[in-house]
């Protein structure tokens, strides 16, 4: 398994908890979760996953995951 | 330094609150109602002779030597068994007493040897020293007359002998058994003369359900039953109090010495979480301490495959920290690590921890709670808003309902196991949740109520079940739950488990229990009275621990069962310092006192004690690690006190990691299997040779103590200091207590702790502050740490791992009584005669079509490897579970195991492998090469540096 499948193993695993929550709360909850719990590395790099089409992962962790990263954008153009 | 002597009232203290004032030898007493008057007699420091009472058991009233009289009463009754009354005036000493006494005593010597000058316990022998206390000079009787002198020793258990020709057949042991130690093992056989003491089936000890937890020793007032090691050491002339290093009970204990030798290491009646009592690991199996193969000097090598070479500590040192820097040269500042261990002390956690954040300067820093507990610090924290378990073991006192989630106590956590054995025989109920029949759900005068032998991986959807049956049926707590928690989510959560996808019926499809058996167990667990919880690694170690975690904690708010003795969430830690170590900061993103290291204001409390800014990212966790290490970008590890290899899951990972390293260092008691891939050994040191603290299941804080030299010449916390400072970070310590206070200074729940207040009150359980200066034994009493109390919505989410065609069983891992994790220790002991190897328990109707039978070699395969393994044919696993330990290198359990983890936390998925077993002639082709390198990676150059 390559590392990217990893990450996106464990993104949508936590998408599966976060997911009994409802949309909004569950998008939040995960992209908190990544933030909290993941490097920057590895939020970076299921970023780059999510830019290159995102292959695997489920909807609200891919929707966490453009959150982080329109968060990202916006503290590097502050 | 002289030996402890405890005193020993002769009867367990009573527990009135009413007090009687009495008489005894004309002097006043006042003591609680129900109080013994042996008892009440110590209490003034007059002790009354004795033989079969000790203070650990109830009284029995056998040996009549502690007869009194008593004002107004007929006959000498025996002070043991007589209560205290109001007014009462006794008197333990006159003419017909002391004639009784003697009288007593001769009858015990016509039939006892008297080689007193060459037994074992002269100078601790009770019948020597009553026949001091009564004045007996002389037998009328002789020593010719019918006698038991020539009765056959036992030496049978490698710990201790039994020697029935200096039995006094006071029961003490048999009681012990039953009372203390709850095992029933041990009888009274025969009647009158012929009675004596057997074990089983009048078996040799080693062959009878003897547990050998020691109790019987202790409580043996002869040499009927005595140490091995006191018969060749002979008795101690100094003890040093300190705590167990095995399990997450964390016992105290006396380590009775001659010198630097430990006699024997006997259970501190004071300790507050044992109370005087023992297994067979914290009482016996020490010896790994002084094992032969022992690492006692620093040891360097170029490459794996080269033979090891002995340095001196600053060669070593240098090295590591020259590789440490050359790697982050090259590779960027995140390619190294640490690793810390729950076997170390506290402050030897929190040096490591501070070692990477301050001195490599990144936050990779995780601990081997990252396998075991760490789903119940996230799940507790988001609930309850703390990272640990709720009550004290006193706890269980005043429980009227124990459910046990994943945990089998006796084997992992026996000495708090006897203490629930206790409880439920004196009625409490009992709800077992596991898809093992552990020795709790059915052993002597203990039967479980309800036992819910769940497909594994289905915790969640029986929890959610049960909160199904809690809401439908109106069994909430609801003026608790109004009081105390989150309404809004509290609705939410009763709405969801009220859904008919999670009623019992439906679960009994998922999970394999039946449904009234689930309605069954949440009715009694909500209706019961004080319900307890306590849990173990069969619920944080599936892909769903986190989740599981929260659906006990629902569970418990939603009954009302937090916040008083005898209920809560009780997680039971595996290994000694599992809590300390998590309170510490090993997580790679937090700070000591589970505070997050990218809250800016915690951080910065850090940054200005230790003078360094941090990073305010979090780190990699091991697997993390080890999948950035696979990747190329991570090249450097310091792991102290742990065992990746043969603990971690996926070994072929975990080797694959570590392989692709270039500066692996290791520091431990011997060259365990992560250091096969090491570069630079440094020795480390037992519990015996340190100073420190560690802090158990309970939140309790313990001081350990060195009782000999570190047999490496140096402590473990100052090697890291060394690394640290050849590094450029600057630690200065004079001693622990110095790290401690530091802690102290930097973490809110440790903030009144410190070396003098442990010293003074023996431990203190965390939060230990202004607020609470001696300690919090139950949490969460008005309030939650977070406020109110947080349901989460549990939500049961299968598990990838399924059984298929190819692996049409499950794999569920655990260990046994006698080994301890990895069986680095444990397996350096005698205590590998009760486990020479690890076996594979499979049910007989998986077995047969297999044509497996008990004691045959099997293969057991997974999608990521296979090993083998003896089987046992047991009815113990239910049909479609197999089930198996890991404390053997050369079987590697986790081989076998995948990558599969908790969603949250990482904590690998041990519990639930989709497996096949078949017969096997011999190891795999795996094993075969394994032991080879191994083998070849254990070889050090004979010429030794100094």
């Amino acid at each position: 398994m390559s590392h990217d499948d990893k990450l996106v193993r464990m993104a949508n695993d936590i998408g599966r908890f976060f997911a009994a929550q409802g949309e909004a709360r569950a998008v939040e909850g995960i992209a908190t979760h990544l933030r909290k719990f993941w490097t920057p590395r590895m939020r970076a790099e299921i970023i780059a996953h999510v830019e290159h089409g995102g292959a695997g992962l489920d909807d609200l962790p891919r929707r966490a995951v453009a959150r982080l990263a329109a968060a990202s954008a916006a503290a590097a153009a502050a | 330094m002289t030996l402890i002597a405890e005193i020993d009232y002769g009867t367990p203290a009573a527990q009135s609150t009413t007090d009687v004032t009495l008489t005894i030898d004309g002097v006043e007493v006042t003591v609680p109602a129900g109080t013994s008057i042996m008892r009440a007699a110590m209490q003034l420091g007059t002790r009354i002779p004795k033989l079969c009472a000790t203070d650990s058991l109830n009284s029995f009233g056998s040996c009549r030597l502690c007869l009194v009289e008593i004002e107004g009463r007929p006959g000498t009754p025996a002070s043991c068994t007589t209560p205290v009354a109001p007014g009462m005036s006794v008197r333990t000493q006159t003419p017909r007493l002391a004639q009784l006494r003697r009288g007593v005593m001769e009858l015990y010597i016509s039939d006892h040897p008297l080689d007193c000058l060459t037994c074992a316990a002269n100078g601790d022998c009770e019948l020597q020293d009553m026949a001091g206390a009564v004045g007996l000079r002389d037998v009328r009787y002789g020593y010719q007359g019918a006698n038991h002198l020539d009765a056959v020793k036992d030496a049978s258990n490698p710990y201790f002998t039994f020697d029935p020709a200096k039995c006094i057949v006071c029961s003490r042991c048999v009681r012990a058994c039953e009372e203390v130690q709850g095992t029933f093992a041990l009888t009274i056989d025969g009647r009158g003369f012929g009675s004596k003491v057997a074990a089983g089936m009048a078996e040799p000890f080693m062959e009878s359900e003897c547990v050998s937890c020691g109790a019987c020793v202790q409580a043996c007032p002869t040499a009927t039953l005595i140490e091995k090691s006191v018969i060749e050491l002979g008795q101690p002339e100094h003890s040093v109090v300190t705590t167990c290093a095995y399990c997450g009970v964390g016992c105290s204990f006396k380590a009775e010495m001659r010198g630097e030798e430990v006699v024997r290491m006997v259970p501190w009646k004071d300790g507050k979480a044992n109370h005087g009592h023992s297994c067979v690991k914290g009482r016996f199996a020490w010896g790994y301490a002084m094992h032969k193969e022992r690492i006692l000097k620093p040891m360097l090598r170029e490459k794996v495959t080269d033979p090891w070479r002995e340095v001196s500590w600053e060669e070593a040192i240098g090295r590591v920290a020259s590789e440490f820097k050359r790697i982050q040269t090259q590779y960027g500042r995140d390619a190294i690590g640490g690793i810390t261990s729950s076997r170390c002390t506290n402050e030897e956690t929190y040096l490591v921890q501070k070692l990477v954040r301050a001195g490599f300067g990144n936050n990779n820093v995780d601990t081997c709670a990252r396998v075991c507990h760490s789903p119940t610090g996230y799940g507790l924290n988001a609930t309850f808003g703390t990272s640990a378990g709720t009550q004290d073991f006193d706890s269980i006192e005043h429980t009227d309902v124990v459910m046990l989630v994943g945990a089998n106590p006796t084997d992992a956590h026996p000495v708090f196991a006897s203490r629930m054995k206790r409880r439920l025989r004196e009625g409490a109920k009992l709800i077992v949740v596991d898809p093992r029949r552990i020795d709790l759900v059915r052993s002597p005068h203990v039967q479980a109520q309800h036992h819910l032998p769940l497909r594994p991986g289905t915790n969640v959807a029986v929890l959610n079940a049960m909160g199904h049956v809690i809401v439908t049926e109106g069994l909430v707590n609801e003026a608790f739950v109004r009081e105390r928690c989150d309404l809004a989510a509290f609705n939410e959560w009763a709405a969801f488990v009220a859904e008919p996808r999670n009623s019992p019926a439906e679960v009994e499809k998922v999970a394999g229990v039946p449904a009234q058996t689930i309605i069954d167990a949440a009715r009694l667990y909500a209706t019961g009275g004080n319900a307890a919880i306590y849990y173990g690694l069969g619920v944080t170690e599936h892909s769903q621990g986190t989740t599981t975690v929260m659906a006990i904690a629902n569970l418990a708010m939603a009954t009302g069962n937090i916040g008083r003795a005898g209920v809560g969430v009780n997680p039971l830690r595996g290994q000694n310092n599992v809590q300390g170590s998590c309170d510490m900061g090993s997580f790679p993103h937090e700070l000591p006192g589970y505070r997050h290291i990218g809250t800016d204001a915690v951080r910065a409390s850090f940054e200005a004690a230790w003078g360094r800014p941090l990073d305010k990212e979090p780190g990699l966790r091991i697997p993390n690690m080890l999948d950035e290490a696979v990747g190329g970008r991570f090249k450097g590890l310091y792991v102290q006190g742990e065992d990746i290899l043969q603990s971690d899951p996926d070994t072929h990972h975990v080797a694959a990691g570590l392989a692709a390293m270039e500066c692996v260092v290791v520091q431990d008691l011997f060259l365990n299997e992560t250091a096969n891939y090491a570069h630079v050994f440094l020795p480390g040191s037992t519990f015996l040779e340190r100073d420190g603290t560690f802090t158990n299941a309970e939140r309790r804080i313990q001081r350990i103590r060195r009782v000999m030299s570190p047999r490496a010449g140096v402590a473990d916390w100052e090697v890291t200091v060394a690394i640290a400072r050849a590094m450029g970070l600057e630690m200065n310590y004079r001693d622990p207590s110095e790290i401690m206070d530091e802690i102290a200074q930097l973490t809110p729940s440790f903030a009144g702790v410190s070396y003098a207040k442990l010293d003074e009150l023996g431990s203190v359980q965390w939060p230990c502050n202004a607020t609470a200066p001696e300690g919090t034994p139950v949490m969460h009493i008005e309030r939650f740490v977070r406020g109110s109390g947080q349901f989460m919505l549990t939500e049961y989410q299968p598990t990838d791992e399924r059984s298929t065609r190819k692996f049409p069983l499950l794999l569920t891992t655990g260990r046994i009584l006698s080994q301890y994790n990895v069986g680095a220790q444990t397996r350096r002991t005698a205590n590998v005669l009760w486990h020479e190897e690890d076996v594979l328990e499979i049910h007989p109707a998986d077995a047969g079509p297999r044509g497996v039978r008990s004691g045959d070699w099997v293969r057991l395969s997974s999608r990521a490897g296979e090993t083998t393994v003896r089987a046992r044919v047991t009815e113990r696993v239910a049909p479609g579970v197999v089930y198996t330990t890991f404390h053997h290198p050369m079987t590697q359990a986790n081989v076998v195991t995948t990558d599969f983890s908790d969603w949250a936390t990482n904590c690998p998925e041990y519990k639930v492998t989709a497996v096949q077993v078949t017969p096997s002639n011999g190891p795999t082709e795996w094993q075969t090469q394994y032991e080879e390198q191994a083998q070849q990676s254990r070889r050090i150059l004979a010429d030794a540096a100094d």
